[in-house]
This record gives C-alpha cells, structure tokens and sequence, in this order.
C-alpha cells in the first residue's frame, strides 16, 4: 500500500516539474514581445521615454535577469502561490485574476461531469437490460454525442433563452444586481448557470450511456457471466458482478474528464460569455498576456494531477487487481 | 490547490468559492431604494449601464494608466485642468478657472477655489504642480511633455506657473484637457513603482464619481453629492450608479439592448443602422451617418519599400480605391467618406478647399491607370496588373487585424478596387497583435489604421502622418516610416502656432497639405463613427442633432469624457 502510493507521488512530483518547465519555457522562447506590446499600448512614441519604458517593464517583470535565475525565481515565487502579474490586466497578480474566475467554471463543470456521469452510467446500464430502452438511449445518446458542444450551446441559447426567455442568454449573474450574500441573488446565479450547464451535461450524457451499455454487452458476454449462468447463478447476480467490471473503463474516463475540466468549459464559457478560466484563456491568447496563461495551464495541471490521484485511491477501493498487486509487491 | 498559497489566498478562495467570485470593494452596502429589487441590486431608474469601452476585467483605477484604467477613472473620479469642446472647437475651463500665456514662455493658470478631493482635502495648485511634475519620472507615459516643458510650479493656493524650454502651444492644449490632476497628500507618498503601475483601488478624486465595488466583468461608479462642479459649474450628473460592463460579444450586446438592460453602447455593431431604423435604439442623427465622426481610418503604405516609395504610386492607389462602395455596402453608411486632406469634419475650417479642389484625389479608376501610365509603371506580361519599373512584380499584401470584420470586408473592397485600375493587392488577416508587432518594425505593405481621435487642433494629425526621426520602433505615429524633412519641420511649426491664432494655423496647414496631397504619404478612407447607441427604457434627452436635444458627443471612450462626454450624462433625464 504504501509503496504504491510512494511510487505514485514520486511519478506526479516527476510530471509536475517537467510540466512546470515546459510551462515556463513556452512564452519565453515564443515570438512575440510581451513588453513591446505594453509600450505600444501606452502609445509612446518619443524613442527615448520607449527606452525607459522598455527597461522599466523588463525589470517589472524579470525579463532582464539571466535565464537560469528567471527559471529559479519562477519556483521560488510559484511554491509562494504567486504567479506573476497579469499583463492583460495590469498590475493585478495572475492568482488573483485566476481565481476570480475559478469558482465559475468548477461550478459550472464538477456538477456536469458528475451528474452526467452517474445518469450517464444509469441509463446505458438499464439500456444494456431492456431492449425497448436500448432503441431509444442509443440512438439519443448517439446524437447527443455526436454534436458539437457549440452548437448545442447555441441551440439551447435560442429556443431557452431567446425564444421561450426562461433563462438569460449570457453572464455570470445579471446586470442589475451586485454580489452578496441574498436569496435573491442566488437564484439570478442559479438561472444564468442553467444553459451552460445543460450544454455541458447533455453532450457528456451521452458518451457516458453508450460507454456503459456496450461495456455491460462486453462483460455479459464474456467466460465468467457464461460460466456464472451454466451454474444457474440468479441474473441479477451477474449483472451485478458485470456492472462492477463495466464501470472502472468508466472511472479512468471519468479521471480524464475531471482533469480537463479547464478546457471542456472553454468553447461553452465563450458562446454564454460565462465569466470563467475558460473566457480568460481565449482572452490571454488574445492579449498576449503570457503569464495569465502560464497560470491557467498551471491551473489545468494541477487539476489534472489531483483528479488523477484522487482516482488512484478509488481505484483501490474499487478494483480488487490493484489490492492484489500491492499485497504481491510484484509489478 | 495545496501548493503552498498565502493564507491570505486561502481565505480569498473560500470566501470566493461560497458565493461566486465578488470582490466587493464598496463594503456591500445596498441601496435597495425604488424600483430596486432589494438585495445588492441597483434601482434601475438612477443607474446608467454602459458597455463599448471595457474588453476585459476592469484592471486598475490609476489615471496615469490612461492605456488600461477601468473607464471612467480618467473623466469620473480624476479630473483635468480644462475640457474641449469639439462643437465650438474652444477649450472650456474645468477645474481651472482661466489659463493664459503671460510671456512667451510662461503660461499662468488659475483655479477655482474651493474644489476638495473627495477625502474632504482642499485641491490647490500644489496639487496641480505635484500632478504634471509626476512626467519627471523617467518611465512614465507622458516623460516626454518634460522635454520641452521646464518648470511647473505653485504660486498661492490657486495659481500655478509653467516655464516652458520651448512653447509647443497645439500640444500645450492638447495637455490641459489630457492630463489628469491627483492628490498630493495621497500619491506623494508613495513609491515610484507604485505611481507608475499601482492598482490604486481606493481611487480619491476631484471628480463627480467615485468607485462604489467592481467585479470581474464590471465597475460601478457612484455619484458624489457635494462634487464642486453642482456649484462651481451648476452641472449635475444625473444617474446616481453609473456601471460600466466589460463588453461580452456583439450578439450579447445587441441583445441586452433590445431587453432595455443595456442604456449606452458604444462599440461599433454591425447592423446598427437597423436597429436605429426600428426605433430599437437612438443615435446622434436618424439619418446616415447615423453618428458623429471621431477618427479617419487611413490606408497606410509602408514608403520603405518599392513601389510604395514612390509619391506617383501612392496617388494612383489613392485614385483606385472605391470609398463609397466601403461606407454602403460595408458599413451600411454608418461611416462618411473622407476629406482628400483626411481631417475631420469638425476641422472643416482648415482644409485649403482651393488646393483641394486642385490637387485633391477622388476614386477615379481611369485617372488611377493614367498615372500609374505616366509613372512608368506597365503591364509587361499582359496579366492585367502593372509590374514595378524594373519588370518586378507587384503583389503587395494588406493587413487588417482578423475578427475586424468591418474592416476586413473594407480591405477586400480596397484589394478589388485597386485590381481594377491595375495595383495587385491581396488581402491577410493576422492575429492584432501579431499585426501591431509587424507594424511597427515596418515588416508590412499596407495596413489600415485610426489611431488617432479627434483633438483640439490638426497638428496631433500631422505629428501622425509626419513624425521624424524614424525608429527602430515605430508605435504610434509614422508607421508608413515616410521622411520628409520639409513637412515635419512644417509641422513644428505648426505645433508653435498659438491656438487663438487660427488664420496663423490655417497658413501653415495649407502648406503641409499642399505636401500631402502631392506625396499622400498615408491615404485617408473614411471617418469612423463615434459609436454610440442608446436605449430609451430608462434615460432620455440623449445627445443628437433634433432641435433641442443636447450637442455633445455621448461616448465613454478614453479622453471622451473630456470632450464631451461627461457633459452628456449632466443633461440625461429619467424616463418617466
């Protein structure tokens, strides 16, 4: 057990450092000037005040160090939870600007991904029991599947939003009402948070029910429900042991999702201009603004890691292989 | 999350995480008042929301970040010495009471007396003094204004005395409605640094407004009621709340607009010429163009390279290109074509119309090939286009920023024109910041551009279209890097003309415009609007051309409010 989980972190901590490097790499040895952009935005013309300018912003942002103690520095400030200063929305820190937006798009994705999961996981494995369901999930899961989140945003922002007018259209919450602590203001969040949640659950929904039910098929199928069966085993039981087997393709998938949870909302978050990482990364690209990038691929990371890890502990619990290969200390 | 943040982050994450992420400034208070709908929500008759100037979460509140602050640091909370007033083309005191050139060299500025700085401190001339001598400082914005600018000193409580090395009279002016005032007692301690680049989210000013809270998408301005200028100046500004949101999308804005949601606009739409039509939101005219004008779009020929150095080329490509096909079929005549000479209307006095009538250029395909005939330049291998006269071929690329869509259109218009009379152009849509970096190292052909607004005289054109000497960098001005040694001396000449003096001006523009129309070093398009639509639902009495109505320009844009714009919020009424 434990020397499972040291080689575990061991592997993470690796992927980290390696993912941290490449992240700081990137904007540094990327074309493009990111303090020539602010001098020009300044609009600064004389040669001499560019100069000042130039060398003043270099030294804001570190630029005019060598490369190695650059690289230290970025450790030294990132293990501080400081991420630099937004250059898109100067002077504010990145972390800050970063975690403005983080609330928005968890809360947009973790109830998603999970609720799309678990009636995802539902209904492809009642489809996999009852033919007349499996005619009707398969092919709705199929085309759900198939469409692309867009478009479905807007869609779903047509005929809810513009036609029928029950939920707003954009925004995290209205133009009228200020942040704090109101029921009032929580139902404005809660209606501006529908549309892009649906559009997020119902292409996931999908995937997750066609995934279920032709795993259920896979492991009905296979030697041991056969053999389970010859013994005049009671269906119930089978399906039972079958479903555990089905879903833990589903876990690791479910891993992946969590990890990307960042980028999955980044096209949603834009059609429903949803104020979160998703929206501040496009406008980073947009802005040039390297370390807001830098930080919300960090960001992304992490999320990343811990997903994974978190799935790790779960998988033992949940998968008598990985119990075995501990207690076996062989692999 | 666990990697070590500050406890201050943690805290900051949990209190965000709980209810959405706020960061309320204005210690949450309320105004639950009527019509409001209790709760943190704003009554919506004594709120003004706008949009069309914030791309972006609202980045800081320091006016000497005239670049970057949220809209409306700059014209709500600080303040200039003087306004301008593009109707009568007059500077208009502000918080100087009157300003006057005592020697040829000196210029003694008066202020009002009794204007407090909204923490209740007095606002007197040290203040003044303190605010432009900031310029000192070797990396900021305006170090240059101490290039030719001496001395800034307080004489009493309400007089200054600027000593001037050299006395740029046109760009003084320009200066006195540009440059903000701050408070002494409060930025004089503090650090260089945090001058130049501080957040300053407590903002203290002179201004009508200051900040109430702002979250990522929005500021919200609240009204001041013992502001000097109710008195001072008998002006009140009429929404109490004044919230400014950071623009989503065009889709989205139109759509708040039609909900009533939205009360001002100003960013272009396309298609706002309809929606003005179906009475679903007001403008400055009902008719085309619809608004006023406040730039000139030019199509800027890098002079660097063949044949675009070439002062006969430039007029033939100035010849070929279809402008009126660009303001109909493009912008549905939101625009209006330009003056030959590129000034504004509100500059009309100026334009030499003689030599304009002589020498000016209009579209003319046949005239185009003509010249282009008479230059020397021919169609050797019979492809339809012209080759340079050494044989080579022309293709010359125009960039214009990609998702411009108004503008891209425009350049395929400006591409297929200048086919027709023989000038192979094709068009490219980089990325805009890719494009301002090859703009200005001069790594271009032809861009488009309108970096330059209105302003209180021509000469902030000329220094445009003239500057010298060209740098590794250009970044505002020049970026043609066209040298011409006799114009830019004229141009400075100009710029120490003294601004009462407007037949001196006129004297002296006519002569550089008799250089630019020969050598059209950049080629002026059209005049883009001052976008500005305004819904009805909760304000009325918006500025327009309609008997009565008020005259000035309704935009919140970066150094609108001083040219009229926050005249304009002074003479709103709520809808009844």
């Amino acid at each position: 057990m434990r020397r499972y989980f040291a080689r575990k972190l061991l592997i993470y901590a690796l992927t980290f450092v390696v993912a941290v490097t490449v992240n700081w790499m990137i904007p540094r040895f990327m074309p493009g000037d990111p303090v020539a952009a602010m001098v020009a935005r300044a609009r600064v013309s004389q040669p001499e005040a560019v100069d000042a300018m130039r060398a003043y912003y270099n030294n804001l942002f570190g630029f005019d160090e060598p490369v190695w103690q650059q690289y230290l520095h970025f450790w030294g400030a990132l293990l501080q939870g400081d991420f630099g200063l937004s250059i898109w929305v100067f002077p504010k820190p990145v972390a800050d600007v970063l975690l403005d937006a983080l609330p928005y798009t968890l809360g947009l994705m973790i109830p998603a991904v999970l609720l799309s999961w678990f009636v995802g996981n539902w209904a492809g494995a009642l489809a996999a029991r009852r033919k007349v369901l499996d005619n009707t999930v398969l092919p709705a899961g199929y085309l759900l599947t198939a469409m692309p989140y867009m478009w479905i945003a807007v869609i779903l922002a047509w005929a809810l939003g513009s036609k029928a007018g029950w939920f707003p259209i954009s925004g995290g919450y209205s133009l009228d009402i200020q942040p704090n602590w109101s029921v009032d203001f929580a139902v404005d969040l809660l209606q501006h948070w529908v549309l892009p949640f649906l559009s997020l659950f119902l292409v996931a929904l999908g995937g997750w029910a066609i995934g279920m039910r032709n795993m259920i098929i896979y492991e009905l199928e296979s030697d041991y429900s056969s053999y389970l069966s010859a013994l005049g085993a009671p269906q119930r039981l089978i399906r039972r042991y079958a479903f555990r087997n089905a879903v833990l393709p589903q876990i690791t998938g479910l891993a992946l999702q969590l990890g990307v949870l960042v980028a999955g909302a980044l096209v949603t978050e834009i059609v429903f201009a949803y104020p979160g990482l998703g929206s501040l990364i496009l406008a980073a690209i947009q802005n040039q603004d390297f370390f807001l990038l830098q930080g919300a691929f960090l960001f992304i990371v992490i999320g990343v890691l811990i997903a994974n890890f978190l799935i790790d502990i779960v998988y033992v619990v949940v998968d008598p292989r990985t119990r075995t290969g501990m207690a076996g200390g062989q692999s | 999350m666990g990697t070590g943040f500050r406890g201050r982050r943690i805290a900051a994450t949990l209190a965000v995480i709980a209810l959405a992420a706020t960061a309320c400034t204005g210690g949450g208070s309320s105004a639950g008042g009527p019509g409001g709908k209790g709760g943190g929500a704003l009554p919506r008759n004594e709120t003004l929301y706008t949009t069309g100037t914030q791309w972006g979460p609202p980045a800081n509140y320091n006016p000497l970040h005239n670049w970057d602050h949220a809209t409306g640091t700059k014209g709500l909370v600080y303040e200039t010495l003087f306004h301008f007033d593009p109707n009568e083309g007059k500077l208009t005191p502000w918080l100087a009471e009157s300003g006057s050139w005592t020697g040829d060299k000196t210029y003694e500025l008066k202020l009002r007396p009794g204007i407090t700085w909204s923490d209740g401190k007095p606002l007197t001339a040290k203040d003044v003094a303190y605010s432009y001598g900031l310029g000192k400082i070797e990396a900021s914005s305006f170090h240059t204004l101490w290039s030719w600018l001496s001395d800034a000193k307080a004489v009493d409580a309400t007089t200054v005395r600027f000593t001037f090395e050299q006395a740029r009279y046109q760009e003084w002016d320009y200066t006195l409605y540009g440059q903000p005032v701050v408070p002494e007692h409060i930025w004089s301690k503090r650090s260089e640094k945090e001058i130049l680049d501080g957040v300053n989210d407590k903002p203290v000013g002179s201004g009508a407004y200051t900040l109430k809270s702002h979250t990522q998408d929005r500021v919200v301005w609240q009204r001041r009621d013992d502001w000097w200028g109710v008195k001072a100046l008998s002006m009140k500004p009429a929404p109490r709340y004044i919230v400014d949101v950071s623009n989503p999308s065009n889709e989205v804005v139109i759509g708040q607009l039609g909900q009533g949601q939205l009360d001002l606009s100003n960013n272009f739409l396309p298609g706002a010429s309809s929606l003005i039509k179906s009475k679903k939101v007001v403008s400055y005219y009902d008719k085309p163009p619809y608004m006023l004008s406040a730039n000139t779009a030019w199509l800027v020929p890098n002079t660097t390279r063949k044949p675009m150095n070439d002062a006969a080329f430039r007029r033939a490509l100035a010849d070929s290109v279809d402008v009126g096909k660009i303001v109909k079929g493009v912008y549905g005549e939101l625009v209006k074509p330009a003056d030959p000479t590129g000034l504004l209307p509100q500059w009309n006095q100026f334009v030499d119309q003689d030599l304009v009538a002589r020498e000016g250029f209009a579209f003319d395909t046949a005239k185009a090939k003509q010249t282009l005939a008479d230059a020397g330049y021919k169609d050797t291998d019979g492809d339809g286009l012209v080759e340079n006269k050494d044989g080579s071929k022309i293709s010359l690329k125009l960039a214009v920023p990609t998702g411009w869509t108004d503008w891209m259109e425009a350049a395929k218009v400006i591409a297929s024109s200048a086919k027709a009379a023989g000038i192979g152009i094709t068009t490219e849509f980089p990325d805009a910041n890719a494009l301002n970096e090859q703009r200005s190292k001069g790594n271009f052909d032809l861009v488009v551009n309108n970096e330059r607004q209105l302003s209180n005289t021509p000469w902030t054109y000329y220094e445009y279209m003239f500057q010298l000497p060209v740098q590794k960098q250009q970044n505002t001005v020049n970026f043609g890097r066209y040298e011409n040694k006799e114009a830019w001396k004229l141009v400075q000449e100009l710029g120490g003309v003294r601004t009462d003096d407007t037949e001196g001006m006129k004297k002296v523009i006519s002569r550089i415009q008799e250089i630019q129309l020969k050598e059209m070093p950049v080629i002026p398009l059209w005049y883009n609007g001052l976008w500005a639509q305004s819904t009805t639902g909760s304000w009325t009495n918006w500025p327009s051309d309609a008997a009565g109505a008020p005259k000035y320009a309704p935009a919140l844009w970066r150094n609108w409010l001083e040219m009229g714009g926050f005249e304009a919020l002074t003479q709103l009424k709520p809808a009844k």
